[in-house]
């Protein structure tokens, strides 16, 4: 055994570190390069943001011109949407899901390493848009027929919307269904799906919702596609289409997708509570339910973003209800938070402020939601700045909150170093501030009337002052960011000590050295319930201590050196195929968009086609490739 | 009483914010597009239901959670060095079941107020009623009013008549507009393709504001219009002047020469018309009239390009610089620009004509 382990550990040093990255199926580096792609790309989008607000910080502003606002407006929130939160979260699926089910990677790891270099390939094709002087400039919802009729959106800007996210909906997809088939699969022996922890039941959830949501995404950029390309008339009313299909095909995708970025950083929100608390989540399986619920119901809720469509005034009262009911999982989900705090023993480290804060921000975002699913409420709201108001609450209060709060948490486990607390303080307290000045007067120029999208307005509006107070808001916000580069900067540069369990975790992931070995678990564990290793240390309802120095010492996986591979254990290979279908499938988006433009027109097919040849060649090789290498599985097996 | 003192000083942010958040009563209002500041009937229905019940309820609903947060952050907050492990409670039924209760209930209170005004809202008050029905056209980036009832069109300014019901249709030649008068009504969108409805009675005469609310391209934001409210009298008035013929400029003045420029060489009339009248009968809602907006009685409009301020300085501007003023507006890609390549761009002294001969008529 020996024998074979000091060979894979010879040839995994005989790698530079650039190929071993470029080349890596571990779920952990994976999950970084994840992380790291999806904070440039914050801090790019939130760039982007920061140009909006200067043009807005005053009436009849010359900073960017109309066409400009609109591009980067547009590339703001699809850039925050499809290359922000939702790999920001895929990040902690991968940091965190197999290590908290006592796997050693996940299902499929190069059909891991595929979403990841597809998701890098096809964000990178959307930005390159701006070095082409023609980014998307139609919202990040696209609307038919402004999207779909060249008469309208002349120029590439939208084949690299539609192009690049279909791309991109390749990468959640081909994500979504290896984490399902994971934590389906892969779960540690006595972990039944209530002992599961709640985080990643709410992953589990949220791949269920990807599966089934963004096929309609997909067909709805298919046929704005085929009427941008081929004259189609799907979305063209003079033809006989109607614009407003495609707004269903979103939507029915677009609802979904919020509860696909929230309920993972709800689940977030539920470790980190009760571990910084020193209690079981309360009503840990009506939090999962109510999960489960918002899950379900967010499949019936889309018109509540067309109330002013015209659909009429049944459909609207029926939309209406579907939508509050969704209050009523959330608020049960609230109130258990709530109830895990009460009687416990707080410790306000940097990952439970940001969690914490992001509960009370969420019910900020609530309860403006309840009032836009008041549908007569709407109809003045709806377009206003109230509406960007109540989003960046959930989008930012609670989805980046907490997953900042993931950060902090889970950081040990990324890099084996604990983030400065301090700093975590400074930075949780500017960014806390910020966003409430940034967003909360954003509810008043709403309700005074101001549209979102508008690249000006004039002084007799009124909307001047808050707008002044906003823009304030944003750069401190923006700015309050560099704290946490300055703090990983700064962690970096220690040595990685940090201990297994730094906070007295409740979950798997804490029985394991900070960084974990390659193969995560030297010996999978057994699972005793929900909080698996908080019973192992403080035992369970009929043994429980009640100090924490009677702490029981648990040996599983604690003593393991770390050298070399355990008996048994085999990690899969690193592949190059999976980026080099990445690229093949990238290359035919590139090379549909450069068919749709005058100069580059005639080579768009062939590039489209160099793509597929590179697709299909990948994938024979990817399906010819072992998965693991066979002489040493064998070798492992007789040493065995 | 260190432990107190660290407490109180982180926790001082909620009960900010929730003065923050109350204080929005009085920020808000006194502006020219305000929804609590309604001045007809539709707005003023919404906004009544905002602040009952909603927005009490969203006060108790904040209260609740802010305050049981704090209690959170102050009671329980771990002192240095306790290593105490507090009582592991999993939850408690009855708990679950009352704050699942609690959230049905406040929604109740609100779903119901909220589906009776949505079918009263939606009433059309039926051709035997009083209501005055005009059809709503947005283009990019302007709004075409037409009054099939009288046969006239207009464009810009919608003139109401207060404490009559008006029907609006509402569509779009191009792409999906949004029809949004805040201290009116709410907003309808304009579809291509489609016909929408919006109804409300004006309360208050005056001019009220009124823009677009669906991102419909560049110029998005500078698509504007005017609801002008008026007593009965004073819209009759109006009607019947919009049913004769503009106005023709005396011969010799500057404004004959504007006439002949604005029909001949400059090439205004290929996408402008000055006759306000036009036969619903041949021409439906879903079919074009001209190109650009009717110019019929134009010094009466409070914008012009659907954002400025209608003066002639402004025209003078708006015709010698249209790429500047509003850059991928129809005059400006198809009239200004092309003009401009084939270097036949007004003279200073032609604008001049083409604003006098507009401003005459009257």
């Amino acid at each position: 055994m020996a024998e074979a382990a000091l060979r894979l550990e010879q040839a995994g040093y005989r790698r530079s570190a650039l190929v071993e990255w470029l080349t890596t199926v571990d779920h952990k580096k994976i999950g970084i390069l994840y992380y790291w792609t999806s904070i440039v790309y914050l801090l790019l989008a939130g760039f982007l943001a920061l140009l909006m607000r200067i043009q807005l910080a005053q009436p009849d502003m010359n900073f960017l011109g109309p066409k400009t606002y609109n591009e980067v407006m547009t590339m703001h929130g699809t850039m925050m949407i499809f290359a922000v939160a939702m790999p920001l979260n895929a990040a902690f699926f991968n940091i965190a899901v197999p290590l908290m089910i006592g796997a050693r990677d996940v299902a499929f790891p190069r059909l891991n390493a595929f979403s990841y270099w597809s998701f890098l390939f096809g964000s990178l094709l959307m930005w390159s848009s701006f070095l082409f002087g023609h980014a998307p400039d139609a919202g990040w919802f696209g609307y038919a027929n402004l999207s779909s009729s060249r008469l309208y959106s002349a120029g590439p800007g939208l084949d690299f919307w539609d192009l690049g996210l279909q791309v991109l909906g390749i990468s959640s997809i081909a994500g979504a269904l290896n984490f399902f088939v994971t934590i389906v699969n892969m779960r540690a022996p006595g972990m039944s799906l209530m002992r599961m922890p709640v985080y990643v039941w709410m992953v589990l959830v949220t791949a269920v919702l990807i599966l089934l949501a963004f096929p309609s995404l997909t067909v709805g950029l298919f046929m704005i596609m085929f009427d941008r390309y081929f004259d189609t008339n799907f979305f063209n009313p003079l033809h006989g289409g109607d614009p407003v299909i495609w707004q269903h095909l979103f939507w029915i995708f677009g609802h979904p997708e919020v509860y696909i970025l929230v309920l993972p950083p709800m689940g977030i929100i539920s470790e980190i509570l009760p571990t910084f608390s020193r209690k079981p989540l309360f009503g840990a399986p009506f939090v999962i339910f109510a999960g489960i619920a918002i899950a379900f119901l967010s499949f019936f809720v889309w018109a509540h973003h067309m109330f002013t469509v015209g659909l009429g005034p049944v459909p609207n009262a029926l939309f209406a209800a579907s939508t509050m009911m969704i209050g009523i999982p959330t608020g049960v989900k609230v109130f258990n938070w709530l109830a895990t705090m009460w009687g416990g023993s707080i410790d306000f480290k940097a990952p439970m402020k940001f969690a914490s804060a992001a509960v009370w921000l969420l019910m900020m975002g609530g309860v403006t939601g309840v009032m836009h699913a008041t549908v007569p409420l709407d109809y003045q709201q709806q377009d206003s700045y109230f509406i960007v108001a109540h989003f960046h609450y959930i989008i930012f209060g609670v989805i980046v909150m907490a997953l900042l709060g993931a950060t902090y948490y889970w950081f040990p486990k990324m890099y084996g170093r604990l983030l400065d607390e301090r700093l975590g303080t400074v930075h949780f307290w500017l960014t806390f501030l910020a966003m409430n000045l940034t967003f909360f007067p954003m509810h008043f120029v709403g309700l005074d009337g101001m549209p979102r999208r508008y690249f000006t307005y004039s002084a007799e509006t009124g909307w001047g002052t808050w707008n002044l107070v906003i823009t304030i808001g944003a750069f401190i916000l923006g700015l309050s960011q560099l704290v946490l580069l300055v703090n990983v900067v700064k962690t970096m540069r220690q040595p990685a000590n940090a201990p297994a369990d730094p906070w007295d975790g409740r979950t798997l992931e804490w029985t394991i050295p900070s960084p974990p070995p390659a193969y995560n678990f030297a010996v999978i564990p057994t699972v005793r319930g929900r909080d698996a290793y908080w019973i192992e240390k403080y035992g369970d309802g009929h043994h429980t201590v009640t100090d924490t120095t009677q702490r029981r010492h648990v040996s599983v996986n604690r003593d393991n050196p770390g050298h070399g591979l355990p008996a048994g254990v085999h990690l899969p290979k690193p592949s190059w195929w999976p980026m080099i279908v990445s690229a093949g499938l990238t290359a035919m988006a590139a090379g549909m968009i450069m068919h749709g433009t005058e100069t580059l027109g005639p080579l768009g097919f062939p590039v489209v086609g160099i793509g597929a040849f590179v697709v299909f060649f990948g994938l024979l090789g990817w399906h010819f490739e072992p998965a693991i290498e066979h002489a040493e599985h064998e070798q492992a097996h007789v040493h065995h | 009483m260190q432990g107190t003192s660290v407490r109180w000083r982180l926790a001082w942010i909620f009960p900010l914010g929730g003065l923050l958040f109350t204080s929005g009563c009085g920020v808000i209002g006194g502006k020219i597009a305000s929804t609590s500041d309604p001045a007809g009937d539709q707005a003023r229905h919404i906004w009544n239901l905002f602040v009952v019940p909603v927005w009490w309820l969203t006060v108790a609903v904040f209260l609740l959670v802010t305050v049981w947060m704090l209690l959170n952050i102050i009671r329980f907050r771990r002192k240095p060095g306790d290593t105490r492990i507090p009582p592991q409670v999993h939850g408690n039924t009855r708990l679950e079941i009352a704050w699942t209760l609690i959230p049905a209930i406040i929604l109740a209170l609100i779903a119901i107020p909220s589906t009776r005004l949505i079918f009263e809202l939606n009433r059309d008050p039926g051709q035997e009623s009083n209501a005055l029905r005009v059809e709503v056209i947005g283009h990019q980036w302007w709004w075409e009013f037409r009054y099939p009832e009288y046969g006239i069109v207009t464009a810009g300014d919608l003139h109401v008549v207060v404490d009559r019901p008006v029907v609006l249709t509402i569509t779009s030649q191009d792409v999906i507009h949004s029809f949004w008068p805040p201290r009116l009504a709410g907003k309808v969108d304009a579809i291509p393709g489609r016909h929408n409805t919006m109804v409300f009675t004006p309360e208050e005469t005056g001019v009220f504001y009124g823009q677009c609310a669906e991102l419909c391209g560049a110029q998005h934001a500078h698509m504007q219009f005017r609801v002008v409210v008026e007593t009965q009298e004073d819209f009759d008035a109006w009607v019947a002047k919009h049913q004769r013929p503009v106005p023709q400029p005396a011969a010799g003045t500057l404004a004959a020469q504007g006439k002949e420029l604005f029909e001949g060489s400059a090439g205004c009339a290929g996408c402008h018309s000055v006759d306000p009248r036009y036969d619903p009968t041949t021409t439906p809602i879903n079919k074009t009239l001209m190109i650009g907006p009717n110019l019929a009685y134009f010094p009466e409009r409070h914008t012009l390009a659907a954002f400025l301020p209608n003066t002639p300085e402004n025209l003078h501007q708006w015709i010698a610089n249209t790429e500047q003023v509003k850059p991928y507006s129809t005059m400006a890609e198809k009239w200004w620009k092309i003009r401009a390549q084939q270097n036949m761009l007004l003279t200073d002294d032609q604008v001049n004509a083409i604003v006098a001969y507009l401003e005459s008529l009257r």
